[in-house]
């Protein structure tokens, strides 16, 4: 199949403007699924499970099972609305969306219609030039994940050409919240960025509360996104495209950028956008058409029978209120300001996932930049190398201590990195570490004098070379001392003491 | 030796206990019963292998001590529309064919626990939806009085096996009367508890909001040790009641005892006072009213206009929440899979198995039901009917104000013939007008004989309705009446049932009460 | 409240609504129907003559609220159990033959 046209993307942004809006699913990593009682894939740890082992009867749909709602998940979905600065409705209920497809074991979703959980919120999202944008959220509703599928015999194990298809209902029930919001004008030319900066901000939020594993690449959090364009000027918005499918932060971008550039060309060449869903290739980065949908939308949603109004109490949601983790922007914000970092050393701090540690140690009571040095420098790349968290190497207590010595000059930052390799080994504190190897910066003059004394012994003119004005032939004394030393002298007082020996002895 | 399968549970249960008769020879006397007479009353769908065995078991814990509830050791007859992990649960669909499922409907779980011996599955319209059990896809029930006439549906398999003397006991379920119309057609007794009074884990739903599973027996009492043994709340059913009930059988006993309504409140409902209905079964209703009067209760007209309606509502909720309580049955999981020759995609496959496997009163509602459900239909149809069902329970509730009890008419006619309404989808539907409006507002209800009709020796039932979880107020009043009735009468109206192991095939001679 | 619906029920809506309910009626049937279900529809639309605006719907009969269950996992079904019933599978996932439509 030929690549679709592109316009170019500045040429789009000119003649179109970009309108959003974005469906998330969240996957709640509850102990248990939303309505039955089985094991949760998607709590923490994400193990894997053998297919069709982690089902009750209600998860299969078999024919009198009946569903109970997690009270767990109700709490999680509570605090993610509150999250989210939406309202909590006093009385929400839960409906069937009806339709049939073989991963949805009762071929119905029950999920929440008109009336969800939490409506009427905002999130705040800056990108990555400065901009802040409030996303405005619509509602966020409680419903089940369906099983997985499996297709097979066709050539790219998609749906299209396959002979046949396997299914596993380990996911189906998995409690999602899907987080809708309102459309999301006037980002222009940014709208792949906010789009990622919006899908990165829920999974921070998720993360603070510790309500998802928010692993995009294992499902924990999916994003789709729509999208239209408004010609400029016409005050006409276009018909928008849902795409699925967009499996990581990077996707969501460049799913967007395409779907300007593509629904741009069209539109140019005086052609009508389809409504459909389409499915984004994060290997080929383009999206595909989805099959047409035969039943339209019709989903006879009507009010679960099964299960009862959910009224959770005025003191209920404070109590959630006021256990909510500070929103991840306004911490950010807060950090960035008290730390006084440039933009770029706080983005990288950012980035590596250290904002945390780096809080700790400077809570601890080392300065920031010396805080960020250590995380974002060797500490990383060991954990990089090792392929580890650089949480699991070493406590920002620890970190914290390290920077203090060096401060004091009680360690190099040579030495200290030798210390921070004994921490990390398990050895013990970094005044342990230093204690038992030996490390600690030698701050005995007197050693000093005798090491410069075996030095200048093999090198007589260099006290000549120094009186003469020529300042640098200190620095071979300086390597020699320090070499013997085991590098435990401060080469800048060996230095000191280079000179004065040259100045005495004239 | 008495006959063992004419005792109710209630007796058979004082000679188990006393020693006289082991579980053993009650169940195989049953299973004698059913070899005998089921070739052509064809109450059961399923007759269980294991049910000697299980008898055996119960002897055997008692023999060695074991304190043992009221019920251990009696059979009971299970409706096909409750899962049971060692029998197959058809629902009386071919959908469901042999299929056995993993798992046991809590009512089920409880009856074992209570070392009921289940004697096998009985049959039904097909997933609950008829009043004459000639939906099943396994051929209809007859029943018992006379083999050419229905039992009532959709629960006829479990009132015919028990007043065919087949079982003791049978638990049945009622959506909008499938438990209290074949009582009423049958000579039988049937309750409908109050709705989450019983647990729905386990039976295959058709309507989740109406279905209530209950007690099929020929005495109030056995009803009552029953209704004790299934009810009760559970974790798995998040419509059921937490209620803490207190015990029916008390209550029977005591109703029975005195004999007496001094003090009770009875309400005729204007509505369904049997204006219109069979002469005989209008005439049985005066009499029982009469006779109610004359044991103290005071008779009172109410009245409950929104009834009229109820019918038109229920045929409304019930297609609907079908419709997606149905549409499990796909292929995919378990039961009928049917592949068309050409082969085809899943969606293919799915709706040829839903077109064989599904009968045409199936295919009606749940077609019906999606049209209810649709976009541009809810609010005049769905939407509408539950605004009905509001005011239906006012009108209950209004009603309650003014009387303890309810009463009307169980069923509008006496049994009619197989065959006769067949082709008249609406007028089949007529036949749950008193029962309906139970269901709708979840209150309970009881069916219990009340005399032959003079015109055509075939039995007729009148139904009691308390308000929402005064269940216990039917088993007293029920058991009064019955009481008394069975005075008048001099004998149980059962025992007049044809003797089918004659090969008698006829009603009792007119004018026999 | 307007007086009963008397929307006629075409066998196209029939056929429609067959499609949506995923059952394969054959002509006949579907023309059988439409003429069944529109006897029933008359009837059962009645209720719009009391259903007025300002009667609020009851979903529950009996009216109860925030009914949970705590967070505990409890006993699951064993693969083999679970593909007990099933018409084909692999012995670890269910079969079915190839989908037309697209996840929702």
């Amino acid at each position: 199949m030929a690549k679709p046209k592109l316009m170019d993307y500045d040429k789009a942004l000119e003649l179109f403007e970009p309108v959003l809006g974005f469906e998330v699913h969240v996957e709640l990593n509850t102990q248990t699924k939303m309505f039955s009682d089985a094991p949760n894939p998607a709590a923490a740890g994400n193990e894997p499970h053998e297919p069709n082992t982690t089902i009750t009867p209600v998860d299969l749909g078999l024919p009198g099972s009946l569903p109970v709602v997690n009270e767990q998940a109700i709490k999680y979905s509570i605090s993610l609305g509150l999250a989210l600065g939406c309202s909590i409705a006093p009385s929400s209920r839960f409906a069937r969306k009806n339709y049939f497809y073989p991963d949805l074991a009762k071929n119905y979703q029950i999920s929440q219609y008109d009336e969800p959980i939490a409506f009427d919120g905002n999130v705040e999202v800056e990108l990555p030039n400065g901009r802040v944008f409030q996303v405005e959220i619509e509602r966020a509703h409680m419903e089940e994940d369906a099983g997985k599928l499996t297709h097979v015999g066709g050539a790219t194990g998609r749906i299209q050409g396959a002979e046949y298809s396997l299914v596993d209902y380990n996911r189906a029930g998995v409690p999602l919240v899907e987080i809708v919001t309102k459309m999301i004008t006037g980002a222009e030319a940014d709208a792949p960025d906010l789009a990622k900066a919006y899908v990165s901000a829920i999974r921070d939020i998720v993360l603070s509360l510790g309500i998802s594993e928010a692993k995009m690449e294992r499902g924990n959090l999916r994003c789709d996104a729509n999208i239209s364009l408004t010609p400029r000027g016409s005050g006409q918005l276009g018909t928008r495209t849902e795409t699925k499918n967009v499996n990581s932060l990077r996707s969501v971008e460049r799913a967007i950028r395409y779907e300007i550039q593509r629904q741009a060309a069209i539109l140019a060449d005086g052609g009508t956008i389809i409504q459909e869903t389409r499915h984004w290739h994060e290997d080929t980065g383009v999206t595909s058409a989805g099959r047409p949908k035969s039943d339209a939308d019709d989903y006879r949603y009507f009010p679960e029978p099964d299960l009862l109004p959910v009224e959770p109490s005025v003191e209920l949601i404070e109590e959630l209120r006021a256990a909510l983790p500070e929103a991840p922007a306004l911490r950010k914000r807060r950090l960035k300001e008290a730390w006084g970092f440039t933009d770029l050393e706080f983005q990288d701090v950012v980035n590596s996932g250290l904002l945390g540690e780096v809080e700790a140690t400077t809570a601890a009571g080392a300065s920031a930049q010396s805080a960020r040095k250590w995380w974002t420098g060797e500490i990383a790349r060991v954990a990089n190398e090792r392929g580890v968290e650089p949480s699991s190497l070493v406590s920002p207590l620890h970190v914290s201590e390290l920077v203090a010595m060096v401060e004091d000059g009680e360690l190099t930052d040579r030495l200290a990195r030798q210390v921070l390799e004994g921490v990390m080994a398990g050895e013990g504190s970094p005044g342990e570490v230093v204690k038992s190897r030996g490390l600690a910066v030698v701050s005995d003059d007197g050693a000093l004098i005798a090491a410069i004394d075996d030095a200048l012994a093999s090198q007589p003119d260099v006290l000549e070379k120094i009186r003469d004005g020529k300042v640098q032939a200190a620095g071979a004394v300086i390597g020699a001392v320090m070499k013997a030393m085991k590098g435990q002298a401060d080469a800048a007082r060996v230095r000191e003491l280079v000179l004065e020996r040259a100045a005495a002895t004239e | 030796m008495t006959d063992l399968t004419r005792l109710s549970a209630a007796a058979l249960s004082e000679k188990l206990q006393a020693g006289e008769v082991s579980s053993v020879e009650v169940t195989r006397a049953h299973l004698d019963r059913i070899a005998a007479v089921d070739g052509d009353v064809h109450a059961f769908l399923h007759v269980s292998s294991a049910a000697l065995d299980t008898a055996q078991a119960v002897d055997d814990k008692r023999a060695a001590g074991e304190k043992l509830g009221p019920l251990a050791g009696v059979p009971i007859a299970i409706k096909d529309v409750l899962c049971t992990m060692d029998m197959p649960s058809t629902a009386g669909s071919r959908m469901l064919e042999g299929w056995v499922p993993p798992y046991d409907a809590t009512v089920v779980r409880k009856l074992r626990e209570a070392d009921l011996v289940p004697l096998g599955k009985t049959n039904m319209d097909e997933f609950a939806m008829g009043s004459s059990t000639e939906h099943s896809a396994y051929g209809p029930t007859r029943n018992p009085w006379d083999l050419e006439r229905i039992p009532g549906g959709s629960g006829g398999g479990s009132a015919a096996a028990v007043a065919a003397f087949e079982a003791p006991l049978a638990l049945g379920s009622d959506t909008g009367g499938s438990i209290r119309q074949p009582a009423a057609v049958t000579g039988s007794v049937g309750v409908k508890p109050t709705y989450g009074g019983v647990s729905r884990y386990g039976a295959i739903a058709l309507a989740s909001s109406l279905d209530q599973v209950g007690p099929v027996t020929r005495t109030v009492l056995d009803a009552a040790l029953l209704h004790d043994v299934i009810g009760g709340h559970d974790p798995r059913d998040s419509t059921s009641l937490r209620d803490e009930w207190p015990s029916f059988a008390t209550a029977a006993r005591e109703g029975a005892a005195s004999k007496s309504l001094a003090g009770v409140r009875v309400g005729v409902v204007k509505e369904l006072n049997g204006d219109g209905f069979q002469a005989g079964v209008h005439s049985r209703f005066a009499e029982s009213l009469e006779l109610m009067a004359s044991a103290g209760a005071e008779i009172v007209e109410v009245s409950a206009p929104s009834f009229e309606y109820a019918i038109n509502a229920y045929y409304l909720i019930l297609p609907a929440e079908a419709s997606s309580n149905l549409a499990k049955f796909d292929s995919v999981r378990f039961g009928l899979r049917v592949t068309p020759e050409s082969g085809g995609t899943v969606e293919d496959v799915m709706a040829a198995t839903r077109a064989a496997g599904f009968g045409d009163e199936v295919k009606r509602r749940v077609i019906l039901g999606t049209y209810a459900l649709s976009a541009g239909y809810y609010d005049a149809y769905y939407g509408s009917a539950q605004k009905v069902r509001t005011l239906i329970q006012r009108d209950f509730a209004a009603a309650f104000e003014q009387a303890d009890v309810l009463v009307s008419p169980a069923a509008p006619t006496t049994a009619f013939k197989l065959g006769e309404k067949l082709d008249d989808p609406l007028a089949m539907y007529l036949n749950d007008i008193t029962t309906i409006p139970a269901n709708l507002a979840g209150v309970p209800g009881m069916g219990l004989p009340m005399g032959l009709a003079p015109e055509d020796g075939l039995p007729t039932g009148i139904q009691f309705m308390a308000p929402a979880r005064e269940d216990v107020r039917l088993y007293r009043v029920g058991s009064a009446l019955e009481a008394l009735l069975e005075d008048k009468w001099g004998h149980t109206l059962i025992s007049r049932a044809p003797d089918l192991s004659l090969g008698e095939e006829f009603a009792a001679m007119e004018g026999a009460v | 409240m307007s007086s009963s619906s008397t929307e006629q029920l075409t066998t196209d809506q029939v056929a429609h609504l067959a499609s949506l309910a995923r059952i394969a009626l054959t002509p006949d049937e579907i023309t059988k129907l439409t003429g069944e279900l529109g006897v029933i529809i008359d009837s059962v639309a009645r209720v719009n003559e009391v259903a007025s605006a300002d009667v609020p719907a009851t979903s529950h009969p009996i009216p109860l609220s925030n009914v949970f269950r705590a967070d505990v996992p409890g006993e699951t079904l064993t693969t083999e159990q679970a593909l007990s019933g099933a018409p084909d599978h692999d012995g670890s996932r269910f079969r079915v033959s190839a989908i037309l439509g697209e996840e929702q």
